[in-house]
């Protein structure tokens, strides 16, 4: 080594001088480039003015509100009426002979304990909110709006006093708002309501013993079904959660996944070796698969779905073939690299053999870029779910459009991050399996 | 006899061995075959009917660009900020998430004398970012800060942090560990082998998954417009929702992110082959 050392051309000292002068500028210039850069774009994307116009609030209650579920007591004045119900809906109301113990009703008069001495009392048109620290509110509704009186001293941020609404939310998890035609309070709760089984199911508030005991049992609750299959029908048809038709979108989305990337990978190793120098002689042909592939890829995904959504309407097959055909250049151009790259010694010595020309592929060619082939294709499928989903939010379907429905509609937040979890969860297992497959089929462990 | 034995169990072993890639490749057939005709009747519009609409809708778009004439140019300029503003969400994605790489590798490889207990904690940190689609920050970010180009910068960073630094954890694990044994001799601190010892080792390598990266979040950032986070995606989504007679404007759209993707691909993969040899681009 100290031969070669002294063999090469040794630079001078002003050579040296500049070169670290460089690189000292470099150091410099590039950070500075850098955040110079993003100074740009800061001001581009307008952040100042959207951290102004930014609503954290909704954050909050989009975090408490995926974590929680609200009973409304709602108090009709105009034709009135008590009704409790689960976050206010016509499926999960409460039969007036069995409200939740905190809520008594003793004809015109509502108490609703609100717990740790916030407590509401309903008269007719009025009533008196107890909030501990502060005093008591009392309001009535009367024919155009809201009389509240207040206890002295400033009005708390979290009470909103209009003549028209009295808002009050002196914690998170306890509101009371009035309007003229009616007076509504909510009471929330930790939890996934009617997670199981909707409220209005004779399967409700089931313990998992109980429910064991009757899928066993032989009195059927449906006499044209098993208790078994009632238990699962019931669970899948629950409208607050869907379970079913989640599954079944989870399903679409994965199918779309595997299925792209397998029609991918069958079309784009027979034309890698189109492409590749050492098995085409002929340079148009290569040169046209080659802008073949950067045609697909160039193209890209999102334009891609958004033509097949024109002609195969929606579904998995539009995600399905999306992927498809932006993989296949994908795959198409790594493989032709890959086989570009391959030792020719081991065709050579099964050429020497008298083998055939497919037996030289089979076995000089095959063996040597399998492994590239199958670690692509199982990174692929690893990130072809996630873009799966994100097609799926275009409109192909899948979890991607259940969850932009549902994030639209903003009615239960909890729905929401329901779906997320378990897109989050099918992401994690495909990525597991396809790193175990791969670990098992290339390192042979 | 022996030999006989041994050539008998070989036999075996390989009828065996084509009897499982058989059942494999039977397998794979089955999933696809049924997968597709399933998929075919999920979908709302079937494959056969929809293959005769397939260029109709191509070739609408195409008719009314090419009415359109010298025009089209015009309009493809037209749309360039918003193309810019993708590429924008883009390259901020990929260097904040890129940076953040960094430290995660950094902290997560016991090759580069992370410290230990630290090393689960960030691994789970960066297959936990790396599994969130970018979707879903994204969607969730536009109902709290709303349309904007902010959430789909922050989606895509979070993604890039986890695939990157996995990607540059791999890097780490690889490198010769003389330099930094030779620093630490010399009385080196943690982050003065890193950078003497470590980051020339990496450097190219991390440069190149991060040109790589770079390309992959133009297409995703430009995805992400189309659900309302500014950029191209955000203009095809209105040319698109007019319907008939607004042609030409997705034309010109989709021949701009054509261009743009195929000027990044090419010289992304031409860097690259620079950085690390042309054999290892991927």
């Amino acid at each position: 080594m100290a031969l070669d050392t002294t063999s090469e051309h040794v630079p001078d000292r002003d050579t040296v001088f500049a070169n670290v002068q460089r690189r000292a500028l470099m150091t410099v210039a590039v950070p500075l480039a850098i955040f110079a850069y993003l100074t740009y774009t800061w001001f581009a994307f307008g952040v100042p003015e959207l951290l102004e116009k930014s609503r954290p609030e909704r954050a909050v209650i989009l975090a408490t509100d995926s974590v929680a579920y609200k009973v409304h007591v709602v108090k009709d004045i105009r034709r009135d009426e008590v009704e409790v119900a689960i976050e206010g809906e016509r499926t999960a109301t409460y039969d007036p002979t069995d409200y939740p113990e905190w809520v008594s009703v003793n004809g015109d008069q509502i108490d609703v304990d609100l717990g740790e001495g916030y407590f509401i009392e309903i008269d007719g048109q009025t009533a008196r909110f107890t909030v501990p620290g502060y005093g008591t509110i009392l309001s009535t509704a009367v024919s155009n709006g809201v009389e509240t009186e207040l206890p002295p001293g400033p009005v708390p941020e979290w009470l909103r006093d209009d003549p028209r609404k009295l808002d009050a939310r002196p914690t998170l998890d306890r509101r009371l708002q009035i309007t003229r035609t009616k007076i509504e309070v909510h009471n929330y709760f930790g939890g996934w309501e009617n997670f199981w089984f909707p409220f209005n199911s004779q399967l409700y508030g089931m313990s998992a013993g109980q429910l064991y005991a009757l899928a066993l049992s032989g009195d059927r609750l449906d006499p044209n079904t098993s208790n078994l299959w009632f238990i699962v029908n019931e669970f899948l048809d629950n409208p607050d959660w869907q379970h079913g038709k989640i599954m079944v979108a989870l399903f679409e989305t994965i199918m779309m996944a595997v299925l792209g990337t397998i029609t991918a990978a069958a079309f784009g190793l027979p034309l890698a070796f189109l492409a590749a120098k050492n098995f085409t002689p002929s340079i148009v042909l290569r040169f046209g698969i080659r802008r073949l592939f950067d045609f697909l890829r160039g193209i890209d995904m999102l334009i891609w779905s958004l033509i097949f959504i024109r002609a195969f309407g929606l579904g998995p097959l539009t995600g399905a073939l999306a992927i498809a055909f932006t993989d296949t250049g994908s795959l198409g151009k790594l493989f032709s690299e890959a086989l570009e790259n391959i030792d020719n010694k081991q065709v050579e010595g099964v050429r020497a053999t008298g083998a055939s020309q497919v037996q030289r592929y089979r076995f000089g060619v095959i063996p040597q870029i399998l492994p590239v082939f199958v670690s692509q294709v199982l990174y692929y499928l690893e990130s072809n779910t996630r873009s799966a989903t994100v097609i799926g939010a275009l409109g192909a379907g899948g979890i991607g459009l259940v969850l932009v429905e549902t994030m639209k509609t903003s009615r239960d937040w909890e729905n929401t991050s329901y779906i997320i979890v378990l897109t989050i969860i099918v992401v994690i297992m495909m990525d597991q399996t396809s790193g175990w497959l791969r670990r098992k089929l290339i390192e042979g462990k | 006899m022996a030999v006989a034995a041994l050539e008998q169990e070989i036999m075996s072993l390989r009828k065996r061995r084509q009897l499982y890639s058989l059942i494999g490749v039977l397998l794979v057939i089955a999933v696809v075959v049924s997968g597709y005709s399933k998929s075919n009747s999920m979908n709302s519009g079937g494959f056969l009917q929809g293959l005769s609409q397939f260029f109709d809708y191509p070739g609408e778009i195409v008719a009314e660009a090419w009415q359109s004439g010298p025009a089209f140019f015009g309009l493809i300029v037209s749309f360039m900020p918003a193309m810019l503003e993708t590429l924008n969400i883009a390259a901020v994605a990929t260097l904040i998430g890129g940076a953040m790489a960094v430290v995660l590798a950094m902290a997560s490889s016991r090759n580069v004398d992370s410290w230990g207990p630290l090393i689960p904690v960030t691994r789970r940190i960066m297959d936990i970012t790396r599994a969130f689609p970018e979707l879903i920050i994204a969607l969730f970010l536009i109902f709290v800060l709303g349309s904007s180009p902010v959430p789909a910068m922050i989606a895509v960073a979070v993604h890039t942090a986890g695939a990157l630094g996995k990607l540059f954890s791999e890097v780490n694990e690889n490198i010769d560990r003389k330099p930094i044994e030779g620093l630490s001799a010399c009385g080196a601190s943690w982050l003065q082998r890193i950078r003497f010892g470590v980051m020339p080792q990496v450097a190219p390598n991390y440069l190149s998954y991060f040109l790589l990266r770079f390309e992959i979040n133009v297409r995703a950032s430009a995805i992400l417009g189309f659900v309302g986070a500014g950029g191209i995606g955000q203009e095809l989504r209105r040319t698109i929702g007019w319907g008939q007679g607004a042609g030409d404007e997705t034309a010109a759209i989709f021949v701009l992110l054509f261009i743009t993707i195929m000027l990044i691909d090419q010289f992304s993969s031409y860097m690259r082959g620079k950085l690390v040899g042309s054999d290892r681009a991927h």
